[in-house]
């Protein structure tokens, strides 16, 4: 049971900036609690559901989470409601959070009900924040049928009453329950390669073609991962192989639009077993009508004008106009 | 049913790792627990990681993962995406039913490529929840101000934890935070999530682990002192944050009296306390009393490597009882927001 050791010396890390983004938000269809509660939020209310035992769960469930039993009676709890826990958010992060200024993240039992929710609270500084805070619903003027529509809680002094919703000014709200809500999500990331697909990286900005051989065999892997994946034992001898290969098997695309980054259609998509590797790689194919495209086909190394560290600048592959190889060549990877 | 040994366990953490990626951090800690195992490669019967896709943002990290490990000729194999303990527990299961004699367990990930805080604050329900984006910590930070106000906690309490883990950290090589520092000196420290300061917080941790277990007569053969899986359980609480009790940690609870933890008495305990409040609250729920040595690794609060996490608890204790130091050990794993989920192991040797 012992530390594990290092890696191999360093180059530069090649780091790319990734965002994870599902265009226009994931839609999410309600069912019948969930619905209950947004078509509440959009007419300014809060709604919960009552169980068997009297209890009242919001967000309202659709089974009772202690005893699974099916719910159904939606009640109007609120809209005032305790504080039952609380932080604070000195720093907002715009396009995420809906408040632009510093203000609380809270548990908020509204009165009636026998559970919390998770809300805002915009309080302005922390020293106003405490468990046992009497808060009331600010709502939104533009009510559509999401959580913001509860846009905030605000602090609600003693004795005071909570101030009703406000007329929804959203255009063409009409009185249909409310049965899904769109939910943006975007991730952002900044990725390293790793040191074998790093390897292989800088070696196409100097259009050679870079794997690694296995340690128990004479396996070239191609890109190379920094194991042999037969084994999973460790790859460190480097190898450059040919720019001239096989293809072992395609695909013809009729369909637009596939990728961003897809050629104009039909476009063909190829595994090409390099010479001297020992596992095909996936590239287009190039300078020849897709119809001619065939298992055995001898292609070569198409590059781009750009010298980058880029998977891009390895274009594709085009006929290099040989016979083609033997099926005993390539049978293994068809 | 026969019994089920951990024979081998490696660990690797870094802080910030910019050169190797997902794969090749998982690269050394499986060839070393293979290894140190003595069961043949080619001969470990099953195999089953935990990882979490979104830690990198892309797709199949798991499926890149095998090539860390070799699968060809194929091998039965299997993933869950939490952390690596949930793994263990699966393993745990294939060896107990006789389906494997031998079972590779490994978890990775690199929670520094993006916001890991914001990532997980993503488990939260997705309708009324998550996009509201509570972090990760605020929804932690929640509940250590509910533990507070409802006098289970104190803020002296959670920094002597913090310090102590810090502490611990100077002796952990693979602790990414290490520090000589009493409680009074981290309570003189600003409050950056209230309750929390920064040392109440697990540091962003990228890293791996893998262990190894297999059957009794297998880990006798193998083994000069097999650690014994004697009670394992894990269970899960309500995902509403405001629809259970704050202030106690009833799947932990649960999942401890499911494991036999208050059958004997238990000379350390590792817990997956990302939160210094946590550490108290789990000591409670597990009912592991001043008799006990809590974290002599220091624990999550100074490595955290995310899935690798409580797969790492499991191995730490389990090193605890191989060296001597405990016959007893508990570990703890945990999952989803304010300790939602939890996985709790009694580890003992012969």
């Amino acid at each position: 049971m012992t530390a594990t050791s290092e890696g191999p010396a360093p180059e530069a890390p090649l780091v790319e900036h990734h965002v994870l983004e599902y265009p226009g938000g994931y839609t999410r269809s309600l069912g019948p609690a969930l619905s209950a509660f947004f078509t509440g939020l959009r007419d300014g209310r809060l709604v919960g559901a009552r169980t068997a035992d009297g209890r009242v769960v919001v967000p309202p469930a659709e089974h009772d989470p202690r005893t699974a039993a099916p719910l159904g009676e939606w009640v109007e709890v609120g809209p005032a409601g305790t504080v039952t826990a609380w932080t604070w958010v000195a720093n907002p992060k715009p396009g995420k959070h809906h408040l632009s200024g510093p203000f609380g993240f809270a548990l908020v039992r509204p009165d009636g009900a026998d559970t919390a929710l998770v809300g805002v609270v915009d309080a302005g500084v922390p020293e106003v924040m405490s468990v046992g805070m009497r808060v009331a619903p600010r709502w939104a003027r533009v009510r559509t049928g999401t959580i913001h529509d509860l846009e905030a809680w605000v602090p609600l002094a003693d004795g005071a009453a909570p101030a009703p919703a406000p007329p929804n000014e959203a255009p063409e709200v009409g009185e249909e329950p409310v049965t899904r809500i769109v939910c943006p999500i975007r991730l952002e990331y900044e990725i390293n390669a790793g040191i074998a697909p790093s390897r292989y990286l800088r070696g196409l900005a100097q259009r050679r073609i870079i794997g690694q051989r296995a340690r128990d065999s004479d396996h070239v892997y191609v890109p190379p991962r920094g194991s042999d994946p037969m084994t999973g034992a460790p790859t460190e001898i480097e190898v450059e192989v040919g720019q001239t290969g096989t293809v072992t098997t395609f695909c013809i695309t009729n369909i637009a639009g596939l990728s961003e980054l897809a050629p104009p259609i039909p476009y063909v998509t190829a595994q090409v077993l390099l010479d001297g590797a020992a596992t095909p790689w996936f590239g287009l194919v190039t300078g020849c009508d897709p119809t001619e495209v065939r298992m055995g086909m001898r292609v070569r190394a198409v590059w781009s004008e750009q010298a980058a560290p880029d998977a891009r600048t390895l274009v594709g592959f085009e006929p290099t106009g040989e016979p083609d190889a033997p099926y005993e060549h390539w049978k293994d990877y068809a | 049913m026969r019994r089920v040994g951990i024979v081998s366990f490696a660990q690797l953490t870094s802080p910030r790792e910019r050169r190797r990626n997902e794969v090749e951090l998982v690269i050394p800690v499986v060839q070393e627990a293979v290894r140190a195992s003595g069961i043949p490669k080619a001969e470990i019967g099953f195999t089953c990681s935990g990882s979490c896709d979104y830690l990198a943002g892309g797709p199949f990290s798991f499926v890149a993962g095998l090539d860390a490990v070799g699968a060809w000729p194929p091998i039965p194999e299997s993933h869950v995406e939490a952390d690596a303990a949930w793994a263990l527990y699966e393993a745990w299961l294939v060896i107990r039913s006789g389906e494997a004699d031998s079972a590779l367990v490994y978890g990775f990930g690199k929670p520094s490529l993006g916001d890991v805080d914001e990532i997980l604050g993503l488990q939260a329900d997705p309708y009324t929840v998550a996009p509201l984006w509570p972090s990760a910590t605020d929804l932690a930070a929640m509940a250590a101000s509910a533990a507070i106000a409802a006098g289970v906690v104190d803020e002296r309490q959670m920094a002597e934890a913090a310090a102590a883990a810090r502490r611990a950290g100077l002796a952990n090589p693979h602790a990414v935070v290490g520090e000589d520092v009493t409680a009074e000196e981290l309570l003189a420290r600003p409050v950056t999530r209230p309750p929390l300061r920064d040392a109440d917080v697990a540091p962003v941790t990228d890293g791996s682990a893998a262990v190894v277990l297999a059957a009794e007569d297998l880990a006798r053969r193998v083994c000069d002192r097999p650690v014994w899986i004697t009670g394992i359980a894990h269970r899960i609480d309500t995902p509403s944050p405001g629809a259970r009790d704050l202030t106690d940690v009833a799947s932990a609870r649960s999942a401890a009296a499911a494991a036999g933890v208050g059958d004997a008495p238990v000379d350390v305990a590792e817990l997956s306390a990302r939160h210094s409040h946590e550490v108290v609250l789990l000591r409670r729920a597990l009912g592991v009393g001043s008799g006990t040595v809590v974290n002599p690794s220091g624990g999550a609060l100074v490595a955290d490597p995310v899935m690798s996490t409580g797969l790492i608890r499991i191995g730490e204790a389990a090193a605890a009882v191989r060296a001597g130091d405990a016959g007893r050990a508990v570990a703890h794993a945990a999952s989803g927001p304010a300790l939602q989920q939890n996985l709790v192991c009694v580890l003992e040797a012969d």
